[in-house]
């Protein structure tokens, strides 16, 4: 051998070690974006935290100013949330294991369809057909189930409360939802579901037996990519609702509490100096929310991974 | 509780394809069955038919009859479901369920029959069904762990539990030493000779031997050319086949001269 003098390493081919340097490369910019945004935030969002009354609205401190958009900003997307995964659950398993070949083919486009509309879209719909659609609803709601605080009412005649913008908002995050339950329910083995309707399961059983356990990390991993879409949503919070630094599980009432986002998007062209920080922490709470929000789904997905099917 | 089955022309088509053509053979009670044959000639095919598991592929039907004890299986007010409780099928790979643990894989067929079980009841059930399938000793003290940490041939063993734990009339098994070592196989093979005192057994090999050994009555299937549908060509005691076949191409394809 030629190289003797050099073998102890293995030899590693071109091709590896160009694919490899890209992947690094690639690893690396991904955690250098992510510590710039940190960053930014950290050092333009610290003033913000220690700013006085006069850059606040009137608040004693950056956390009361900050908390009640916190609230309606993770109380919102969970409505979505709420909403939006039984229905996109039930429209990928309706794709993946019911339709005939040509209607799921067809429903799938129509649901990447609706992952492609522009959220400002989503937002104007919400306030020109989808508020004023939802009133008799809200109505109904508010005399039949107000003993829940959620319905207490009374009901906005606009429509344009936080019920309308968890409905739009759930709108929005159920095509990313359906797309990877479809995907996911699509690639339960065969050999699992022969096995349990061999065992003569309903399709329904077989179902339940194999295809939500196996499926089940990706429910939730598609939840939390649907949640984190939500809670950063903000043309079209900001369109439907008019929110205030108010905390309240009414979603009837006119009084809403607003949203992170939103309260960005609306303030930051009037805001100057110190306000500007203030906006920019709100901003860097957001992100520890959607941080703490995907950390707390990964542990979800980690926990029964010896039952996951994946060994 | 075992019962014979009697199959009558009996045509499989996958869409406008004709896959398996004309079988006619009657199963005896508490015997195991073996087919044996080339591939594609539709044995798998012929077995999944027996408890319409055929027909889970989309565009899979058949045409002809076959009478379980006296009932028509593919009959009109027959229910798909309700068969495959009565009969039960082992399939090529080891399939037990990745997300549940050996015990409740065990008894997963039973949880679908009777909702509500004793704890006591299903232990009992689990540990029956486990002694039967030779697989007790080996899991006892482990039964809270998923049922994909066992072996392959552990693995299999747990599918013939599972499979026996609802107590068919009928197993079905689909080539269930294919992906197993010779040691696995073996015990699953002894397991066979102990299970065809109480359950009708058909059971479909690629190993000739195999089906030598287990088998009181062989099937050969074949097909004549590559696109043609495969044909049962013949079928009696394995004593017979195996040493004085009727067919000149049964005897071919067990004496490893083909065509």
């Amino acid at each position: 051998m030629a190289t003797r003098t050099r073998s102890e390493h293995p030899p590693v081919r071109r091709g590896d070690r160009i694919f490899s340097a890209t992947a690094l490369g690639a690893g690396i910019l991904i955690l250098l974006i992510l510590a710039g945004v940190a960053i930014f935030l950290l050092v333009q969002g610290v003033p913000g935290i220690t700013a006085g009354r006069g850059s606040l609205s009137g608040r004693d401190s950056f956390w009361a100013y900050v908390g009640p958009f916190a609230f309606g900003t993770v109380f919102a997307s969970i409505i979505a949330l709420v909403v939006a995964v039984p229905i996109a659950v039930g429209i990928a398993l309706f794709i993946s294991h019911y339709a005939p070949r040509r209607v799921a083919l067809a429903l799938g486009y129509i649901v990447d369809l609706l992952a492609a509309v522009p959220s400002v879209v989503f937002g104007v719909w919400g306030i020109t057909v989808l508020s004023p659609a939802l009133v008799p609803i809200m109505q109904w709601l508010e005399d039949n189930a107000g003993f829940l605080p959620f319905f207490e009412g009374p009901t906005l005649t606009s429509g344009r409360n936080m019920f309308t913008a968890g409905l739009v908002l759930a709108v929005m995050i159920l095509p990313i939802i359906t797309a990877i339950c479809r995907e996911v329910f699509l690639q339960t083995p065969r050999l699992h579901e022969e096995a349990a309707l061999a065992l003569g399961a309903t399709r329904w059983e077989m179902i339940r037996m194999t295809v939500f356990p196996y499926g089940r990390s990706g429910i939730v991993s598609a939840s939390m990519l649907g949640l984190g879409r939500a809670l950063g949503e903000t043309l079209a919070v900001a369109l439907v609702l008019s929110g205030s630094a108010i905390y309240t599980f009414n979603t009837l009432a006119a009084e809403n509490s607003g949203t992170i986002a939103a309260n960005i998007a609306l303030q930051f062209p009037e805001a100057s100096g110190t306000a500007v920080n203030v906006l920019i922490a709100t901003g860097l709470i957001l992100f520890v929310i959607t941080f703490a929000v995907n950390y707390t789904a990964r542990k979800i997905v980690d926990r029964r991974s010896e039952f996951s099917g994946a060994n | 509780m075992a019962k014979s089955i009697d199959v009558s022309d009996l045509n499989i088509y996958y869409g406008d394809f004709l896959a398996v053509e004309g079988v006619t053979i009657p199963i005896a009670a508490k015997s195991v069955t073996a087919f044996i044959g080339p591939s594609g000639c539709g044995k798998s095919s012929f077995l999944r038919s027996l408890n319409r598991m055929h027909e889970v592929i989309p565009g899979a039907r058949v045409e002809g009859k076959i009478i379980i004890d006296g009932n028509d299986l593919y009959g009109a007010g027959t229910d798909p479901v309700a068969v495959r409780r009565e009969i039960g099928m082992v399939f090529q790979r080891p399939n037990p369920f990745p997300t549940m643990s050996i015990y409740e894989n065990v008894i997963a067929g039973m949880r679908l029959n009777a909702k509500r079980m004793k704890k006591s009841e299903a232990d009992d059930a689990v540990e029956k069904s486990l002694r039967s399938a030779n697989l007790w000793a080996e899991v006892e003290d482990r039964l809270r762990r998923p049922g994909s940490s066992l072996s392959g041939g552990q693995q299999q063993r747990l599918c013939i539990a599972r499979a026996i734990a609802v107590e068919p009339q009928v197993l079905l098994m689909d080539e269930p030493c294919s992906a197993l070592d010779p040691i696995s196989t073996s015990a699953i093979e002894d397991l066979i000779h102990d299970l065809q005192h109480d359950y009708t057994i058909v059971i479909v090999t690629h190993n000739m031997q195999q089906a030598a050994r287990v088998s009181e009555t062989t099937a050969f299937f074949n097909l004549s050319a590559v696109g043609e549908p495969g044909r049962l060509v013949e079928y009696g005691s394995t004593t017979k086949i195996f040493s004085n076949p009727d067919n000149e191409s049964t005897e071919a394809y067990i004496s490893g001269r083909f065509g």
